[in-house]
């Protein structure tokens, strides 16, 4: 196990969600679309722009400065 | 008459249940005080007529954005008598947060699991029978694109109108949030505040600024002891908990009933969005896919169906024209009817196809998923100009028209990009600025046309970002700003869901032809021709004094006239109007030849793209003016919006003339 940031997870990674560390607001909206903590998450990819992780199979985009706030253990 | 609400999270596939619902018995119109869409239709079922509102499509029902309060308040107080939540099968942990909401608010919930063939094709098996038992609510599976599974949920909503149900999904939020979850429940109870006394004890733990409102206007002595006890309970993150919680209860749900395959196939969606989103072919594709909706936009919809509205509504002028004559009416009733009417409101309706067809494309774009993918892209690049990816769909629909630009600001979640992309928006050349650009370019570069359209639509760009990055640097410094979006699977767009989404906005563009731009060109026309006895469209008339009052303003630009300045007068009531006020001011016509000549001898190429530069970039017309007070809530920000971006087209306008001037052009 090792604690690391969502934007620095590579494509294909897996990763859980251990803690957000962002605004209220969008801390709030991340839960509320079901990245919250606990949550399993498959990093699809991140090269450049935001990150797109596959949640449950469904795709959702992360922005670079949101994800560098999220920390995930892999 | 029964009512049936329609809920569900963006993407569901909301949108095509509630047209399989109503077919076409359906009315658009604004939820009262916001600028939310709101949906009514009816269906018939065994000679009983039902309602069906579509509320607006959310994550979650909290007061995070107007969306959610809209949809919250509908359920909370206007009661329908069944709420259909509709559920993405594909998708269901999420969606499901949605519903233990409802579940909690104590509504009657059908829930419509949705796209069951796609979950089936993606090998997710769903117990629809256990589902429907942990959840506490029936659960029937549908496929609304292909109107399958509706009859079901249909006689299964009304079935539960006539029932007394009491669903309330028994969600534990862990032994200390229960203990103060019953402790200001009790607080709540016997305060008549309509809501169940449960649902409103979550809410205020969740620190739900629209409800703590509520409770305090209403009763502020409860509102101030609720208060102590939150701010003494000694937890920190009690909001983030309360949805982890829920998330657990989903879970505890899914695992029972849900069975999804362990390794995730490959989709088409992926493959696409290989190539799609791609490091370095995803901003080239975007950048061709617009440009290919541009050109189609322009040969469709102006050159071909325009023309053919132009050609029509000539003949009609002159047929009317000569009606009138011939049965010997006033010259003041035919100068109404012809320069008035057609020339104000018939050059409005002249750009339906042109907005027809860019509705229609950019709803293909919507439908299909792409446009996520677009914000997607244009993310990195919009970031490093203090924007986000969201904010450039606004700044295209901009292209189209101002309003829906203005308006589809709203699926920006921070204040400040939203505040942002609104104040550029009007720098997007919309639809009605084209005819004024056109009459110039054919008086001054006839064969340079594209190249001029495309440098103005190119300087509208370049104001916009460069605008934004300066707001993001100083007006909102330091405010957060994020991008999380939904990626959704690639879908064939439905024709009916697309023509439908067309027509809500082109008949919307017809009301305001109808109604504004017709009061408008009233107006304008009735200042043309007082007081009375001057020569209509004359220096003497209220509408040449008043250009003449402001004329001096534009001298440094290269167009200190009369004419000019009330061309540009017109244009701030309705960018639609100048061309037709520019024609009865110069030539006594509406469009056409002699207008181009009068333009020839009244201005000088560069005076002429100065003038297009403040065309292009000046204050936005009095509809996007109103929907930027609705949507900000605020005259201040509204007559911010009005006066610096005279100022800036001013400047930009006379520095044009100016400097063309000096290195010798004119």
């Amino acid at each position: 196990m090792n604690t690391k940031v969502l934007a620095q997870l590579h494509s294909g990674e897996n990763c859980k969600i251990q803690k957000i560390s962002a605004g209220f607001m969008a801390t709030k909206r991340l839960y509320e679309m079901g990245l919250n903590s606990g949550a399993q998450v498959k990093v699809i990819k991140n090269d450049i722009g935001p990150i797109i992780v596959s949640l449950y199979g469904n795709k959702i985009a992360v922005g670079r400065g949101l994800a560098e706030k999220i920390l995930v253990e892999n | 008459m029964n009512t049936i609400a329609l809920v569900g999270n963006p993407n569901c596939g909301k949108t095509t249940l509630f047209n399989a619902l109503t077919g076409s018995n359906q009315r658009v119109g604004n939820w009262p005080g916001v600028t939310v869409e709101k949906k009514e239709g009816s269906f018939k079922f065994k000679n009983q007529e039902y309602t069906v509102i579509d509320l607006p499509g959310t994550y979650s029902l909290g007061s995070f954005s107007e969306d959610e309060i809209v949809a919250r308040n509908y359920i909370v107080n206007e009661n329908p008598d069944v709420v259909i939540n509709v559920v993405d099968a594909t998708n269901i942990e999420r969606n499901l947060y949605l519903t233990t909401q409802l579940l909690e608010m104590g509504a009657k919930v059908v829930v419509a699991l949705n796209m069951i063939d796609e979950a089936e094709a993606k090998h997710i098996e769903i117990d629809i029978k256990k589902l429907s038992e942990k959840l506490g609510a029936p659960v029937i599976p549908t496929v609304a694109s292909r109107k399958k599974g509706i009859e079901n949920l249909i006689s299964k909503a009304v079935e539960l109108i006539n029932k007394d149900v009491d669903y309330k999904a028994h969600i534990s939020y862990g032994q200390n949030i229960d203990r103060e979850i019953e402790n200001i429940k009790k607080f709540l109870e016997n305060k008549r505040l309509n809501y169940s006394p449960k649902w409103l004890a979550v809410k205020v733990l969740e620190g739900d600024k629209d409800i703590l409102n509520m409770i305090k206007e209403k009763d502020e002595q409860t509102y101030n002891s609720l208060e102590s006890i939150i701010k003494n309970d000694g937890f920190e993150n009690r909001e983030l908990e309360i949805v982890d919680k829920r998330y657990e209860f989903i879970h505890s749900i899914t695992s029972a009933a849900v069975k999804k395959p362990k390794e995730n196939v490959v989709t088409l969606t992926d493959k696409i969005d290989r190539i799609i989103t791609h490091k370095y072919f995803g901003l080239p594709i975007f950048a061709l896919i617009m440009y290919i909706v541009f050109q189609l936009t322009f040969a469709i919809g102006q050159d071909l169906l325009g023309g053919i509205i132009g050609t029509g509504l000539e003949i009609l002028g002159e047929k009317i024209d000569s009606l009138l004559v011939s049965i010997n009416a006033a010259d003041w009733v035919i100068s109404f009817v012809i320069d008035g009417i057609f020339g104000g409101v018939g050059t409005v309706v002249e750009f339906v196809p042109l907005i027809l067809v860019l509705y229609t494309l950019m709803g293909l774009l919507e439908d299909s998923g792409y446009m996520a993918r677009a914000a997607y892209v244009m993310d990195n690049l919009m970031r490093r100009l203090g924007l986000q990816g969201k904010s450039f769909i606004s700044m295209i629909i901009g292209f189209g028209c101002n309003v829906p630009g203005v308006m589809s600001t709203r699926t920006l979640d921070s204040n400040k990009d939203r505040m942002i992309a609104i104040l550029i928006n009007p720098f997007m050349s919309c639809g009605a600025r084209i005819p004024i650009y056109l009459v110039f370019i054919s008086a001054f570069f006839p064969d340079k046309g594209g190249l001029v359209l495309f440098l103005l639509y190119a300087l509208g760009i370049f104001v916009a970002l460069v605008m934004a990055k300066i707001f993001s640097k100083t007006l909102f410094k330091g405010e957060a700003s994020y991008f999380i979006m939904e990626l959704p699977p690639y879908r064939i767009p439905t024709a009916e869901n697309v023509l439908r989404n067309m027509w809500d906005n082109v008949s919307e563009f017809l009301k305001r032809a109808g109604t504004i731009i017709f009061a408008v060109v009233t107006i304008l026309w009735i200042l043309a021709m007082l007081p009375i006895g001057v020569e209509p469209y004359s220096q003497e008339s209220i509408l040449g004094q008043i250009g003449t009052v402001i004329a001096p303003i534009f001298k440094p630009a290269g167009y200190g006239t009369w004419q000019a300045a009330v061309g540009l007068f017109s244009g701030i009531a309705a960018k639609e109007a100048v061309v037709a006020i520019l024609g009865m001011v110069y030539a006594g016509v509406e469009e056409g030849a002699e207008l181009v000549k009068a333009i020839q001898s009244a201005f000088t190429p560069l005076s002429a793209v100065s003038f297009m530069v403040m065309t292009l970039l000046y204050t936005p017309c009095a509809a996007t003016l109103g929907v930027i007070k609705k949507e900000t809530n605020s005259y201040k920000w509204t007559l911010f919006s009005a006066v610096y971006s005279f100022a800036i087209a001013w400047i930009l306008s006379v520095l044009t003339y100016q400097v063309g001037r000096l290195i010798g052009l004119s």
